[in-house]
């Protein structure tokens, strides 16, 4: 339970909070759709180039931000998400109402022959059990499925977090993080919200982009990035946010880079330019350094985009 | 009239919270009477999904006309206007200041959300 | 014998291990594209059509005649997709996990349940490969129901692939759970690293027993080799870090049809996935009971 969060926000918060909200920082959030296509690499760039940004990584699932940009972290915060069922053995009855009610799974047979238990990775704290037991055995805690860490990094402040193995809600854990890095960037006066998306397009990539400044897709011109990129592109728009994209190993293959800028520009992204595949990428990240600080043609053009990427969210 | 505004504290001295669903309290405040009551919203604050949901039932129970706030997402909008509750937006300051700018006129009516869901 | 495929982070390659080895293994195999969110694994098998369901989950609608608004749906919804208001009760079918509490809770049986779709599950067929996978609509939230809808499609006895979602979030464990074997798959970099330690925890948790590929070998450091020894962690398969091989995967072409080095590294992975199969019989038995969870 986040509660020194809750507790401390009356005085983290700035003297006109509804004013500063409204004078919105604008924020950046980089997705990709499918997993690998080099988007923490390009937003660790991006945190180094612009200095005085705020760094949220949203990709709780697997965060990787933090390998790169060294942070030092201030605050942890454990993250609740939902409740979850607990049966007391003691009082089970083993009625097997529980069981009956549950449309997940999660009542299995406990170690007595005739008790129930509850597999905490079933449940989806929907409650129904804890409602209608009739033996009112079981309880309904709160669940603790993560960390979150505001910290500081040489490039400016970063907030991110740990979504706890097999844990749930890591939509909720995205908009905390959003959240946190958000006041803290008013706070601050900070002039960017720089956002490492989660893959895919399901809850976790929803929550780290509506109402956001800007998305920039970084996709690689595979069949799966090309499939991939079309689903979030379509979520963008879905959502009527602003996109821009481009395409990192661009160079792996020229006429899949090409389809995609086409189809970008058809579903009206603006093309932020093209990343050449370069061995120094994972030298960076094995020597944890961001690439544009080791430097080469990778470097020379996450740079251009970055420019044009800055030009068009007018930051 | 009857008012609910979204609030960092508990009383007229504090803070709006310009979010609605996941602010801390409400404040009623019924301007005829002078009546004052202080609502717990921290299930609203600690919500995995649906806080401005939950939180435009509470209004609704409270028998509120308007809510005076600084954002509204799209589902709580839904949600207030299908109660019959009024939305004003734009608030800043104290409680005590919030009221005085919508009886001033200041705070424009919302005709839809402001703002996309999961903003803060 | 029930093989899943998965890893923490993305783009490691999972999906051309799982179809790579799904060529290389002998005889009739199912192959279950569970990353409903992203699911490639048709992109790089020649595959028809079989059947296409439409997966919906169960939310509820309120008859206005019968509800008295006693809020009672309401209270017990722990998602709040129900709102009930002086002027009447709202419902949020996008927030519904339908868990049917609401239903059970009503005591004017004023709800019913009706279906909403959230995706599709489709069979296609690419030789002696069965290919189910899961789509998910475009800005739906809800992940494991549908992956559990393409679990449940799973066949009795043969040789079932899984190509797990990445991460270690519910929908990994939606996908994962109740299969015999875990295959992770990795990368020698300092992402791959974290994200297979997440992995291997994630795994560990459930009880299973896995095994470690290697993607992209000799790009990074040893640090992947060095975890490994240090957990006991088999490494399964190591896969070149060469630019054919990158070339072959963005244009859609399977490796073992077109690095013909690659071809005798998958059918070593084959043979080890049947040895597995062979030693463990006991793990059958748990097969019915793990798949009805999945």
């Amino acid at each position: 339970m986040p509660v020194s969060a809750v507790e401390k926000r009356p005085d983290s918060l700035p003297v006109a909070p509804a004013q500063a909200a409204l004078a919105a920082v604008p924020e950046l959030v980089v997705i990709s759709g499918k997993g690998g296509t080099g988007k923490t690499s390009v937003v660790a760039s991006f945190a180094a180039l612009a200095q005085d940004a705020v760094i949220a990584d949203c990709d709780v699932d697997a965060a990787d931000l933090h390998l790169v940009l060294d942070p030092r972290t201030l605050e942890t915060h454990n993250f609740v998400g939902g409740h979850e069922a607990v049966i007391r053995q003691s009082d089970c009855e083993a009625g097997g109402t529980c069981r009956n009610v549950c449309r997940f799974d999660a009542v299995r047979a406990g170690q007595g022959s005739n008790q129930f238990v509850i597999d905490p990775l079933s449940c989806e704290g929907c409650g129904v059990c804890v409602e209608f037991c009739p033996s009112r055995a079981i309880d309904f805690p709160e669940r603790t499925c993560g960390e979150w860490f505001v910290s500081t990094t040489p490039h400016g402040p970063m907030v991110h977090a740990r979504l706890g193995i097999a844990a749930e809600n890591s939509g909720k854990l995205v908009s905390t993080v959003r959240g946190e890095a958000k006041r803290i960037a008013v706070t601050h006066g900070s002039k960017l919200i720089l956002v490492d998306g989660p893959p895919g397009i399901g809850c976790p990539v929803i929550a780290a982009m509506t109402g956001a400044t800007g998305v920039l897709v970084v996709t690689e011109p595979t069949v799966s990035g090309e499939h991939d990129m079309e689903r979030v592109l379509e979520l963008a728009t879905h959502f009527k946010i602003p996109v821009a994209m481009c395409v990192n190993r661009w160079d792996i293959n020229p006429e899949a880079a090409e389809r995609i800028e086409v189809h970008g520009r058809d579903h009206g992204a603006v093309i932020a330019g093209r990343i050449r595949y370069d061995a120094a990428v994972t030298r960076a990240q094995v020597e944890g350094r961001t690439v544009v600080e080791l430097g080469g043609t990778a470097a020379d053009d996450i740079r251009t985009v970055w420019d044009r990427v800055r030009r068009w969210l007018e930051v | 009239m009857k008012i609910v505004v979204s609030s960092i504290g508990g009383s007229l001295d504090s803070q709006v919270d310009p979010r609605f669903g996941r602010a801390p309290m409400f404040m009623f405040v019924d301007t005829d009477t002078g009546e004052t009551e202080s609502v717990d919203n921290s299930a609203g604050t600690n919500a995995t999904q649906g806080a401005g949901i939950q939180a435009a039932e509470t209004v609704s129970r409270l028998g509120a006309e308007c809510l005076v706030t600084g954002h509204c997402g799209p589902k709580a909008f839904r949600t207030l206007q299908a109660a019959g509750i009024k939305v004003y937006t734009g608030a800043s300051g104290t409680i005590t200041e919030a009221i005085e700018q919508l009886e001033s006129g200041e705070l424009h009516l919302s005709s839809g959300p402001d703002v996309g869901g999961h903003w803060g | 014998m029930i093989v899943a495929i998965a890893s923490g982070k993305g783009g490691t390659g999972k999906t051309t291990v799982a179809v790579n080895l799904a060529l290389s293994l002998p005889g009739e195999i199912q192959l279950l594209d569970c990353d409903v969110e992203a699911p490639n694994a048709h992109l790089f098998l020649e595959t028809a059509l079989a059947t296409r369901e439409i997966v919906g989950i169960p939310v509820p609608e309120i008859d206005a005649d019968r509800c008295n608004q006693c809020a009672e749906c309401s209270r017990i919804c722990q998602y709040h997709a129900i709102a009930v208001l002086g002027t009447g009760v709202m419902v949020f079918p996008e927030l519904c996990h339908g868990c049917g509490g609401c239903t059970l809770v009503c005591p004017e049986e004023a709800i019913r349940e009706v279906r909403r779709p959230i995706g599709v599950v489709e069979k296609l067929r690419a030789g002696n490969i069965e290919l189910v996978q899961g789509r998910l609509n475009i800005g739906e939230a809800l992940v494991p129901p549908l992956i559990r809808e393409v679990r449940a499609k799973t066949r009795d006895g043969g040789t079932v692939l899984i190509d797990a979602p990445p991460g270690t979030s519910c929908s990994m464990i939606a996908a994962v759970r109740g299969s015999d074997f875990v295959i992770l798959v990795t990368e020698p970099t300092p992402f791959g690293l974290n994200d297979l330690g997440l992995a291997v925890e994630t795994v560990r948790t459930l009880g299973l027993p896995c095994g470690v590929v290697i993607n992209r070998a000799g790009s990074g450091d040893d640090r992947v080799h060095d975890y490994c020894a240090a957990e006991g962690l088999e490494i399964l398969l190591e896969i070149p870090d060469d630019r054919r091989i990158a070339e072959a995967y963005s244009r859609g072409r399977t490796l073992v049809g077109s690095v013909p080095e690659v071809r005798p590294l998958f059918l070593s992975l084959a043979e080890q996935i049947q040895d597995l199969a062979t030693a463990v019989p006991e793990l059958q038995a748990e097969k019915g009971r793990a798949r009805v969870c999945g």
